[in-house]
């Protein structure tokens, strides 16, 4: 089939963008989306033109490597599916694509469809974590987890940390992926004794990665690859309110064990 | 080149418990003064620089990737191996060392083994800690399930996603000493070289893939936790972006390459759609507990699957190994697929497919019950086939999947350049000629949460910490080397693209150094890889700059190591002259088609030596000494 | 310093749920007007009567306003920070709703129907002649004649139909907060969330129609005015 492409172009970080238009002929209904992408970065180089960057590792819709809003949809227009699982069956000859970098303050493009998604890595390491040094678990049947409750913290961990929630959101708030966390930390035991630090510290980090705030819209689990409900974000909204209740530690001081 | 082991010696049982009882340890003052470097933060990489960072060392981690979670560990879909016994079918610590030394035919190092199998229980403690959702029955214990090739339930797993689940408890753990200060974490940065200081690993150089800066750093030992080398063949079921440049560097210093032929093929794989394909998917091997593989009996079958009735079916797997059937091994079931479809008995486009039926299981057992186990994976299915795995059966083909050759080590993970250490999938260790299934993900936590924070130690305690300072020659020298290569590339100004070259090669690989291995055959590929390798050279076109983001420089880089290890991987299949494991030769079979081992001449590990530029490599060879275990022709009739 | 996001969300809800009970008990007061004028004039009457606990309600509703209103000025500059370069192909956004898409919009026409209610019918600064409506209760009281004026205001379609699209916004309004409220509160889980995802529109149509009533039984007949006053 035959496609017309409109795609956003940007030198770097700090140059000024624009949408560049290129025809793409004989695409396969059965390629995947980026290996569309492929076939016109292949043309653009024969043409001697520098080929469109855009993130990709596993192509198996789980390293949340792959970004890009297509036709202002994160991932493009397939239900809980990332880009790189997006096939061409999708689009019909003829039709017109719209591809952009996932928009966010955090997210600040590095090269056309590639962002820096750093911003998540700092609210994981402000607390995404159970604190146990190698060595030191007790062994693992000591402590039965119902098995809704491993579900549910199953559900949770899905989350691939792709940050199209992020770019869905009218207000670029990373709070489906900060309560994914939470929520999967929350439903196990192990999370216990850290939950209401946790909690505190994350949703602090957020805040400082200038991510937005939650108006409870919806969209971000209607473009989340692993479908991540809103059940966590009210998960996360009780914790919080947990621990801004009854929690006195300092959120923002981190006793990680080093040495 | 002198290899050595430096297994303990003793009784298999007590060698890792003797080795801790007798190494030595570096105070805690002291370790905050030794600089480790970690390449690679996927399994064995995020779990050793965590580890690491919590001991007190000074770590810095490096990845290429935009975030230490995206490290293709993530993509592991089956479970984890562990010798917990928790379903009371007899497995052991024993057992588990003996089935990874059978599945691995013979060609793996014994005590490495042991110590793996022994250290399995601690992982899963470890990862339960962690908060990883492991599947749990509803008594709220952690349950098993059976895998390839195993006669006992012991592979824990979280859904189809296990290797993500351990992945991001491994990332979690890092972001914590990330957090604290302890490790020093980049990211968007590949390692381009070591930095050998007179004779001991004292850092690498790597490009900073933003800003294409070419940067520096010196450190007390170097660990390589890179993966495997699957992508030589383009086309498999790695992420795009794993390579083998690390080790290929490592190797160019001085580090021994081992047994890079063997090489893993997946048996259930989606079979390739058409020319534009870049990467293969895997359907997790866990399906084959439920699905029964076939094909139609007669060539040329074009009916309807569900048409054709059960005694015009051939459920091969189970015809020719009964008490196997469809768990059969990896490499016995890959290659069955294979005579199905040279026969002309494939299905789907190319007949390069067999079919993988989830008919009578659901019968038998529900669709829910299917639904529950494989549901993810059937959504995967079919997003990619546009077919619906309940009512049509999956079509499966053989891909490569996971690579047991590697930078060779000792008992140490160190390779043979002091002071630089490999785990997980980079190194040769564990595995011998083949992989039992759900063992990648327990030999990549093995080696970096309980074994290198020990064995690291031994070598540490024998050198000056902060000796090494990146303006000395030899860091100038490194560096002046990557800048010249990556300069070359991009003065070649050819016509084609580095992906059309990738393409070629991985055909070529694939056809002759794949499945199925002959000795005319290897001997083409090596004279095709030579001519191949010299119009790379001459003809290839990377846009842009050097000082740039710029793909196309990142992946020249990578294809070109893949030429030459391409040359290496022929030459170790045409040298190892018996059929074992992943490596099957065809001049090397018995009558009734079956894999010939020759322990007589073969009972080794071929560790080659890089001799310089266009010079034959040296083969030299480790000795398989088995004193515990009788070799066996492996029988899974 | 203002509080977190998700903090102030917290507050958001709870400062909107105190609106909303006000807003259900404003309404519950005025439905009193279809009772007749003694119901509804004697009802006004105990108000007035609750003296100083009258005030501490109206200066709580007020705090309650103020930190809603000054939340969410605060709560949308941060989002509109947080993509300072849009989309050039408009967003598709897959579930929101158009009302969750622009509270701050529906809450500012509010605000400004509340302002302009506040001087109709509480300060009367718009019509001062209702001031001279007067009632004298059974046992001889004397109070406002809130009756009269409700009809006096409400006979003017002008001012019906300002009423009316006032409260399409705070249905629009109460549409999303009502459920966004009980998440952000987190009251919801997998039982009860679709129930709960219902009480947005339900209530805010029981709210629409109940106050929608009372102007619109006015302009349309329904009610007559009776002289009770001599006024």
């Amino acid at each position: 089939m035959k496609l017309k492409l409109h795609v956003w172009r940007q030198s770097g970080p700090h140059a000024k963008g624009h949408i560049e238009e290129h025809l793409l002929d004989n695409v396969s209904p059965h390629s995947s989306f980026l290996e569309m992408m492929d076939q016109l970065n292949e043309e653009l180089q024969s043409k001697g033109k520098e080929p469109v960057a855009f993130d990709s590792d596993c192509r198996e819709g789980i390293c949340g490597s792959c970004s890009m809003v297509i036709n202002g949809r994160p991932h493009g227009p397939w239900k809980g599916t990332t880009t790189c699982q997006l096939h061409m069956r999708a689009f019909k000859d003829g039709d017109e694509i719209w591809i952009e970098p996932f928009r966010a303050k955090a997210f600040p493009v590095v090269k056309d469809l590639v962002v820096d998604r750093g911003a998540f890595d700092r609210i994981v390491q402000a607390g995404g974590y159970i604190t146990v040094r190698t060595g030191s678990a007790p062994e693992a049947n000591l402590t039965p987890i119902p098995k809704s409750d491993a579900d549910t913290a199953f559900d949770a961990a899905a989350c691939i940390g792709c940050g199209a929630c992020v770019a869905v959101c009218k207000n670029a708030s990373a709070t489906l992926f900060l309560s994914a966390k939470v929520s999967h930390l929350a439903h196990v035991p192990q999370g216990e004794p850290e939950r209401m630090k946790r909690v505190k510290s994350m949703v602090a980090q957020m805040d400082a990665e200038t991510f937005g705030a939650c108006t409870n819209t919806g969209d971000c689990t209607q473009v989340c690859p692993k479908e991540i409900g809103q059940n966590h974000i009210n998960t996360l909204n009780r914790e919080y309110l947990r621990a801004i209740s009854f929690d006195n530690s300092n959120a923002s001081a981190n006793t990680g064990s080093a040495g | 080149m002198k290899l050595d082991s430096k297994a303990p010696v003793g009784p298999l049982e007590e060698k890792w418990t003797s080795y801790k009882r007798d190494m030595k340890l570096v105070s805690p003052a002291n370790k905050r003064k030794y600089k480790i470097i970690v390449v690679g933060t996927g399994l064995a990489g995020a779990a050793a620089a965590a580890t690491l960072g919590e001991l007190g060392y000074q770590v810095f981690a490096f990845t290429f990737h935009d975030s230490a979670r995206r490290a293709h560990s993530i993509a592991a879909q089956g479970g984890i191996n562990a010798s917990k016994n928790y379903q009371n079918d007899g497995d052991s610590v024993y057992r588990l060392f003996y089935d990874t030394i059978k599945g691995g035919d013979f060609r793996a190092r014994e005590a490495n083994v042991y110590r793996l199998a022994e250290v399995s229980n601690s992982i899963i403690d470890q990862c339960v800690a962690q908060g990883v959702p492991f599947a749990r029955d509803y008594g709220g214990l952690l349950t098993n399930r059976s895998f390839g090739g195993a006669q006992v339930s012991r592979t824990f797993y979280a859904r189809g996603q296990t290797g993500q689940q351990l992945l991001l408890g491994a990332y979690s753990a890092l972001s914590k000493v990330v957090a604290s200060g302890a490790v020093k974490l980049i990211t968007r940065s590949e390692m381009l070289d070591v930095v050998v200081d007179e004779g001991h690993c004292k850092g690498i150089v790597t490009r900073n893939l933003v800003s294409g800066k070419i940067e520096t750093f010196a450190a007390d030992a170097v660990l390589l936790c890179t993966g495997g080398y699957g992508n030589v063949f383009y086309l498999s079921t790695n992420a795009k972006n794993s390579n083998v440049t690390a080790a290929w560097r490592a190797y160019k210093r001085g580090a021994a390459f081992a047994n890079p032929c063997y090489t893993q093929i997946h048996p259930t794989c989606i079979p390739v759609h058409g020319e534009y394909q870049s990467k293969l998917t895997l359907m997790s091997e866990s399906l084959r507990n439920d699905g029964r593989v076939w094909v139609p009996k007669t060539a040329g079958d074009k009916r309807n699957p569900s048409e054709i009735p059960d005694g015009e079916r051939d459920y091969f797997l189970e015809r020719k190994y009964p008490s196997f059937g469809n768990l059969a091994p990896r490499d016995i079931s890959s290659r069955s697929a294979k005579e199905a479809c040279d026969a002309g008995l494939g299905v789907g486009p190319g007949g390069l497919g067999v079919y993988l039926d989830f008919r009578d299981s659901m019968n038998r057992l529900g669709r829910d019950t299917i639904s529950s186990r494989y549901d993810n994976l059937f959504q995967m299915y079919e997003r990619i086939t546009g077919e619906n795995p309940y009512d049509v059966p999956m079509r499966i083909y053989p891909a490569v999947h996971y690579t047991m050759g590697g930078l060779w080590v000792d008992y140490n993970l160190e390779t043979t350049i002091p002071g630089l250490f490999c785990l997980g999938e980079a190194n040769f260790s564990d595995h011998g000629a083949n992989r039992l299934g759900a063992s990648a993900l327990m030999q990549g936590l093995a080696d970096g949460y309980f074994v290198i924070p020990n064995t690291l130690a031994q070598y540490l305690v024998k050198v000056k910490p902060g000796a090494a300072k990146t303006d000395s020659p030899a860091f100038k020298g490194a560096l002046e080397d990557v800048n010249a290569s990556v300069r070359r590339l991009l003065s070649i100004n050819g016509k084609r693209t580095v992906d059309s070259f990738h393409r070629e090669l991985g055909k070529i690989v694939w056809d002759k150094c794949g499945m199925a291995r002959n000795a005319s055959g290897l001997k083409f590929a090596i004279e095709q890889i030579a001519s191949m390798k010299e119009e790379f050279q001459s003809n290839l076109r990377i846009l842009g700059t050097a000082d740039d983001f710029n793909t196309s420089l990142e992946k020249a880089g990578r294809v070109a190591d893949f030429f030459e290890l391409a040359d290496l991987m022929c030459r170790d299949a045409l040298t190892r002259e018996e059929s074992c494991g992943g490596h099957f030769r065809e001049e090397h079979q018995t009558a009734d088609g079956e894999a010939k081992r020759d322990d007589e001449d073969f009972c080794h590990v071929a560790a080659w030596e890089y001799q310089g530029p266009d010079k034959t490599p040296v083969r030299n060879v480790e000795p398989l000494a088995f004193e515990t275990v009788h070799l066996a022709t492996r029988s899974y009739k | 310093m203002f509080p977190s996001a998700v903090g102030s969300k917290l507050l958001m809800a709870a400062t909107g749920l105190a609106i909303l009970l006000f807003v259900l008990g404003h309404l519950a007061g005025n439905l009193q007007f279809f009772g007749g004028p003694d119901v509804i004039n004697t009802y006004a009457l105990h108000l007035r009567d609750l003296g100083p606990l009258l005030w501490v309600a109206r200066l709580g509703l007020l705090a309650a306003f103020a930190l809603h209103l000054s939340l969410a000025v605060s709560l949308t500059r941060r989002n509109s920070l947080a993509r300072p370069e849009g989309y050039a192909f408009q967003t598709d956004f897959p579930q929101s709703s158009v009302a969750s898409r622009h509270m701050w919009l529906t809450g500012w026409l509010i605000l400004a129907f509340v302002v302009f209610h506040l001087a109709h019918f509480t300060f009367q600064w718009t019509h001062p002649e209702y001031r001279e409506l007067h009632w004298k209760a059974s046992d001889g009281r004397e109070g406002h004649d809130v009756y009269s004026m409700i009809i006096k205001g409400f006979s003017q379609p002008f001012l019906v139909g300002l009423y009316i699209v006032a409260q399409v916004f705070l249905w629009l309004h109460l549409s999303h907060a009502v459920s966004s409220m009980l998440q952000t509160l987190g009251l919801k889980n997998p039982r009860n969330e679709k129930l709960l995802d219902l009480a947005g529109p339900v209530l805010a149509t029981i709210i629409f129609v109940g106050y929608v009533s009372i102007p619109l039984a006015v302009l349309l007949g329904v009610v007559k005015p009776i002289v009770i006053s001599s006024g």
